[in-house]
């Protein structure tokens, strides 16, 4: 469902991707690691279409479209969704208000009518339920005061809601704790299914404890430099990226 | 695109047309004699030419207020005309006689007059340059027992009500534009609603300022006797002339006993072209309400996204016992716009309360400023007051700047302030993007989220064409 195919991108002038090549086929989980400033959370936010970074190379499709040549909104509409590293608080729109608001325009775009208010409220009740967040959250401002554990979580709520066939989870296991770490696995494992592909970017080899992926890729300096099954997260757990091809001077990057 | 081209760009004014009309003016200029001639001309009664001149000579010996934060080129009081009227002025109360263009005018505007399409539940009063035109629903209001007609009616209507309130709260004086308008305001809205009496619906003046040259001058006052309760709603548009007009407005509001008075501002002037910074209205406006009686209370809510330059402090003094006195407002900012906008809470009264919410929004190249006094008199036992004050900026050349004076002599208040600054910036839109929505439903959602609690303020029938307002702003360089 996602091929990417020799992505170089830069921002600001300063070229991060160099190269990368990646398929993701429905139902496959995929793990990108690599050390900082190694291009992980750029590759994500291309792949949502983040306006600050310029693909000079390669291309990506998506179902068989040009993801490139679609504005972030339809890249959503077409079933696309990327979880934020640092998900955005916004005052005065509530959490409700926002993911009804984004569920109707992903609708829309495919001719159906709008959910109504009494229905989604079901939806959404059963979803948070799943994610133990308390029902207080729907009438709060979205993400404002939120701690980081709970941002998490309402970026997966969002996705158990707007139901994409592709997300991307960039880094949403950092600043989890166990616990919040349980709950957020629980709500990417029960949304996983044959027809959903699933790009996992993480640091850390923890969260593969809980989310068990397919495939396992490392990037370094814009590049991905390796690709495995599961146990390259291990070995890389125990030796670390320096085995791996990466200068001095990129490291200090991050 | 990057945020700092989000509001550039030339933004449409839609309500910049002109319209034709054959006007009666007098020369350019001021002096004594105009004075007289503005006051004959309305068939005055000698109290208020009497008004007048003391306004006159008090404003000859003063001068522009410097300390406001905002730049503008000297104004030549002489190269303006203080008096111009539409000739085919109708006979009150018939509509129909209306110079046919200036209906049309309102029409554009979608105030329409005509019985069917009218809004439903509101009274509107239309001021063309400063001149009544009508209003509506006149029979309604009259059974209720509500007064609302042009100032100028009022005078000879009720001479005694305006002779006794009329500078009342706005003292022949206070300041340099309020004592302008004293000496040579040529019409405005009067409201006055009768004891125990609940106003049967909203009452609203629509101002209009058509003509190039001619500045706009009106008045209104609004009295409330006791137990009464009356919401008032005024809205404002101009052609788009590459030459400022001078609007030097004032408003005085009494509530009684148990009053209470509701007033609310969507100001829309023409801003002035949105690059070069020329033209426009200087929105020079003095606002005041006297909470003069026992649990009385008045709120100000304001919308204000037009007009070159602002400035403009709707005020409340809290003189009865337990009043209250609000301050809801957006300030609206883009282009080479420049707002000083705020109020004061003078709170006299025992266990008086005030509230002030204010948000600024800064985008462009655009000066966004609160500047708001709270004081409380020594024997204010009890009194309270909350402040917050809300800025966005929007791009990197635009500025937002907060100037709360508080002034405390009496140890039993209890003051609060809170203030915030934050920026509309890509990554907010992005998220919203990601998530399907559009970049308008999110600039949409983002702008009104952050004005929610001012609009709510509104009255129903104009909270969403405020929030359309808004969004229709910033719109315009977002596609």
């Amino acid at each position: 469902m996602l091929e990417i195919k020799n992505l170089h991108a830069s921002i600001e002038g300063k070229p991060i991707l160099k190269g990368v090549n990646l398929k993701i086929n429905p139902g496959e989980i995929h793990a990108i690691m690599g050390p900082n400033g190694a291009g992980k959370s750029t590759l994500a936010k291309i792949l949502a279409g983040h306006p600050s970074y310029e693909v000079t190379e390669g291309e990506i499709l998506f179902k068989g479209n040009d993801l490139l040549e679609m504005e972030p909104e339809d890249r959503a509409h077409a079933g696309l969704f990327m979880s934020f590293q640092y998900p955005i608080e916004i005052h005065g729109v509530s959490n409700v208000q926002f993911l009804r608001d984004a569920l109707n325009s992903k609708r829309k775009a495919h001719g159906q009518p709008e959910i109504s208010p009494e229905e989604f409220d079901k939806l959404l009740v059963e979803k948070m339920k799943l994610m133990e967040i308390k029902p207080e959250f729907k009438e709060r401002n979205l993400n404002e005061g939120f701690s980081g554990g709970e941002k998490k979580r309402n970026e997966i709520l969002q996705m158990a809601v707007l139901a994409p066939e592709l997300a991307i989870l960039d880094e949403t296991d950092s600043g989890l704790d166990i616990d919040a770490m349980r709950i957020v696995a629980k709500g990417v494992n029960q949304f996983m299914t044959k027809d959903i592909g699933l790009l996992l970017i993480t640091h850390y080899q923890r969260l593969l404890d809980y989310i068990k992926p397919n495939f396992v890729h490392v990037i370094m300096d814009g590049k991905i430099v390796q690709s495995g099954g599961p146990e390259l997260a291990l070995d890389l757990e125990e030796k670390g990226y320096d085995w791996l091809e990466a200068s001095p001077e990129e490291e200090k990057l991050g | 695109m990057s945020t700092d081209t989000l509001f550039r760009g030339d933004s449409e004014y839609k309500y910049g047309f002109v319209t034709d009309v054959e006007t009666e003016s007098l020369p350019k200029g001021l002096n004594e004699d105009v004075i007289r001639l503005i006051s004959a001309k309305k068939n005055e009664p000698d109290f208020l030419l009497q008004f007048r001149l003391k306004a006159y000579r008090k404003w000859l010996e003063m001068s522009e207020p410097r300390w406001v934060n905002v730049d503008y080129p000297e104004i030549d009081y002489q190269n303006i005309c203080y008096y111009t009227v539409p000739k085919h002025k109708p006979a009150l109360n018939r509509l129909e006689d209306v110079d046919p263009e200036i209906l049309k005018t309102f029409e554009r505007l979608g105030i329409p007059l005509d019985e069917q399409k009218r809004l439903t539940n509101v009274a509107v009063d239309m001021v063309f340059d400063s001149v009544s035109i009508g209003t509506t629903f006149k029979k309604k209001l009259d059974d209720a027992g509500v007064v609302l007609c042009s100032i100028s009616e009022a005078i000879h209507k009720y001479p005694e009500l305006v002779e006794k309130y009329l500078g009342s709260v706005v003292p022949i004086g206070d300041n340099f534009f309020a004592t302008l308008n004293s000496a040579v305001f040529s019409d405005g809205s009067f409201v006055y609603v009768p004891k125990g009496v609940i106003s049967p619906m909203e009452l609203s003046t629509y101002f209009r300022i058509n003509d190039k040259e001619t500045g706009q001058f009106e008045r209104t006052l609004i009295i409330a006797e006791e137990s009464s309760f009356v919401s008032y709603l005024e809205g404002c548009t101009a052609p788009a002339y590459d030459n400022n007009q001078l609007h030097a407005a004032v408003v005085e509001l009494i509530a009684l006993d148990n009053a209470q008075i509701k007033y609310a501002t969507v100001q829309n002037w023409y801003s002035g072209n949105p690059k070069t910074g020329e033209g426009g209205v200087f929105n020079f406006v003095t606002k005041r309400g006297r909470c003069a009686g026992v649990n009385s209370k008045i709120s100000w809510t304001q919308v204000e996204v037009g007009a070159a330059i602002t400035w403009k402090y709707p005020s409340c003094i809290l003189q009865g016992d337990n009043s209250v006195g609000e301050f809801y407002s957006v300030a609206l900012t883009n282009g080479r716009m420049q707002a000083d906008t705020g109020t004061k809470m003078i709170h006299l009264g025992k266990n008086t309360k005030s509230t002030i919410i204010s948000k600024g929004i800064a985008a462009d190249f655009s000066h966004n400023s609160y500047r708001g006094l709270v004081k409380v008199a020594p024997r204010a036992t009890g009194a309270r007051n909350y402040t917050q004050c809300d800025s966005m900026l929007v791009g990197a050349n635009c500025s937002a700047n907060t100037f709360p004076y508080i002034e405390v002599a009496n140890s039993t208040s209890q003051v609060e302030h809170e203030a915030s600054t934050s920026k509309m910036n890509e990554e907010q839109l992005f998220y919203f993007q990601s998530r399907g929505l559009s970049k308008e439903d999110a600039v949409n959602m983002i702008v009104n989220g952050f004005c929610k609690e001012v609009i709510r303020e509104l009255p129903l029938e104009f909270a969403t064409e405020a929030q359309k307002l808004l969004t229709l702003k910033l719109e315009n360089s977002v596609g």
